[in-house]
């Protein structure tokens, strides 16, 4: 509902936005800041750290003390595996229930909605228990499993929304034309279908990267990703003010870029089309 | 058009999702319902045998209990007035023209892409460290003797911290709904004299309602299992211990595990209640 304004009008809203997004962001500009600063520097005065010399120290500390690489490829592992293992056993669902819906299809699509309402505390010592008599406890291949069973809920709803915007006469007049269900699956379907899926798996690995409910409670040394690497900070001995921002920013550089391109899916994909 | 071949097709091709979370909904929740009834104590003899719901009225009356119900619903509902009226003030003023909207967007939006751990971790060291932090340098710039945030005020700083978080969240949705508004609704009722609060009140919020519900709910589930944050931050000291965050203790840290089950089994039928509502709100949608 975009409409003229006088300038003086334009002005002060401007500045009254930025103001409000510079507040919000700092935070995020501040590790930035502290990242590139020496400990001793990262704890002085907000002014002695700015005009303090800049260094790439702490990351290169980072780096080599802690393994960082490992946390880094279980996160992308994770996050990744677990998303597209979810596409694939999601696209085929939601594709069904969007061209082939019958009376079922409302109350299955509710019922896997509601899956996702179970509050995680309230299953994790099964949970727990199985991945320790599965000898899955603080691997890769458990937390690819659970976090794609967390997510596949919020997978097929994205898909199905997106499916059924396809028009459905357009299957029908590929096949009036003597396409086969193959063919019409290969060269009609799928390129009308694919932003929907780019977008479900852009949403759903920004999601399981953040996750922190069972990458804390499931992994220790091995399969911790970069949640759990960088809990370990939570009681940490000396200085380590430069150290965890350099650690905080490289764990969430990729995901705010990711994350800026799916502002669009993130309304679609949380709120499951209850919003548009 | 939907044959009979292609009926059966699509059950096949729906199975392995309805399977995986079958197993994934009935397995672990049936074993927490077991253990809920057993006292159960891996690390202190084991299997004890049945108790009835000896533990479901050991954890209501426990003197936990009460505190961290207070705790949640405290976090839970600051953190939804916040940014619920915040988010509805942002998302009206980024619905006006002003120069650089795209950037101002992108950086109201960061903070929902952050990990739990990383936020948590920020605030409680580079912002509210009560000697070396942000806001501790601007106390003492002022004069002011800088806070023990996370120890003195530590379910306000908690509330801080998860309402920077979800702002961008109810935001978001918020001016997406504010956008799909028609026009040339407000133009008329411009036209009709009224005024600024006039028509926030009267045509914006109505428009609204349905947004800001949707908002509430799907922020009540997540909210209610908040966990890295206090993980991280307090680790359930100076009074931030919720209720997912004593379920997780009474199973992991104490090893109490037929308690701890019977508060699970609370936790799941507080969150079902929320979603009930959700899940109507959702259900209409599809209707349409």
């Amino acid at each position: 509902m975009a409409r003229t304004v006088t300038p003086q009008k334009k002005i002060l809203n401007t500045a009254l936005s930025w103001t409000l997004a510079i507040i919000i962001f700092f935070p995020i500009f501040w590790i930035l800041v502290l990242s590139f600063k020496t400990e001793g520097d990262a704890i002085r005065t907000p002014i002695e750290v700015l005009t303090s010399t800049w260094t790439l120290e702490s990351y290169s500390i980072v780096q080599e003390r802690s393994d960082y690489l490992k946390h880094f490829t279980n996160s992308i592992i994770i996050a990744l595996g677990s998303t597209v293992l979810g596409i694939i056993i999601g696209v085929p669902a939601a594709w069904s229930m969007a061209f082939v819906p019958s009376k079922r299809t409302r109350g299955i699509l509710m019922w896997m909605l509601s899956t996702k309402m179970l509050p995680a505390v309230g299953v994790l010592y099964p949970i727990y228990l199985i991945f320790i008599e599965l000898g899955i406890l603080d691997s890769r291949t458990g937390l690819v499993v659970i976090l794609m069973l967390m997510n596949l809920p919020i997978i097929i709803w994205m898909l199905y929304t997106y499916f059924r915007e396809i028009p459905a006469e357009i299957l029908e007049a590929a096949r009036m034309d003597g396409a086969s269900l193959t063919s019409e699956i290969l060269y009609v379907l799928t390129p009308m279908a694919v932003p929907g899926i780019a977008s479900t798996l852009l949403l759903n690995i920004i999601l399981a990267w953040n996750e922190a409910f069972w990458t804390l409670n499931l992994t220790a040394a091995k399969a911790a990703p970069l949640t759990a690497f960088i809990a370990s900070y939570s009681s940490p001995e000396g200085l380590f003010f430069a150290k965890l921002s350099a650690a905080s920013v490289m764990a969430i550089t990729p995901i705010l870029i990711m994350g800026w391109f799916s502002q669009k899916q993130l309304v679609r994909g949380l709120t499951f089309g209850a919003v548009k | 058009m939907s044959t009979k071949h292609s009926r059966s097709l699509a059950r096949i091709m729906i199975a392995p999702a309805v399977f995986a979370l079958l197993v994934w909904m009935l397995i672990p929740l049936s074993m927490t319902v077991y253990f809920s009834f057993k006292k159960y104590l891996p690390l202190r003899g084991g299997d004890l045998g049945w108790v009835g719901f000896e533990n479901y009225s050991r954890f209501l009356s426990s003197s936990s209990f009460w505190p961290a119900v207070g705790t949640t619903i405290f976090i839970v509902g600051s953190v939804l007035v916040i940014t619920v009226i915040l988010g509805i003030l942002i998302a009206l003023l980024l619905d006006q023209p002003i120069w650089g909207q795209g950037i101002v967007r992108i950086m109201i939006i960061a903070p929902f892409f952050i990990m739990p751990t990383v936020s948590g971790l920020i605030w409680k060291n580079m912002f509210m460290d009560p000697t070396n932090g942000f806001l501790a340098h601007l106390w003492r710039a002022v004069g002011a003797e800088p806070i023990q945030w996370l120890s003195h005020a530590s379910v306000a700083s908690l509330v801080t911290i998860i309402s920077w978080q979800w702002l961008p969240f109810a935001t978001l949705i918020l001016l997406t709904a504010i956008q799909s508004l028609d026009s040339e609704q407000i133009e008329a009722a411009e036209m009709d004299g009224a005024k600024p609060i006039g028509r926030f009140f009267f045509i914006i919020l109505p428009h609204l309602a349905r947004a800001i519900t949707v908002v509430i709910l799907i922020q009540t589930i997540f909210l209610l299992s908040i966990f890295a944050e206090i993980f991280v931050t307090t680790a359930g000291a100076f009074g931030t211990k919720t209720l997912t965050y004593l379920i997780f203790q009474r199973v992991l840290e104490s090893q109490n595990v037929g308690l701890g089950s019977a508060g699970g089994v609370y936790a799941i039928i507080l969150a079902n209640i929320v979603a009930i509502f959700l899940m109507r709100i959702v259900g209409k949608n599809l209707d349409n």
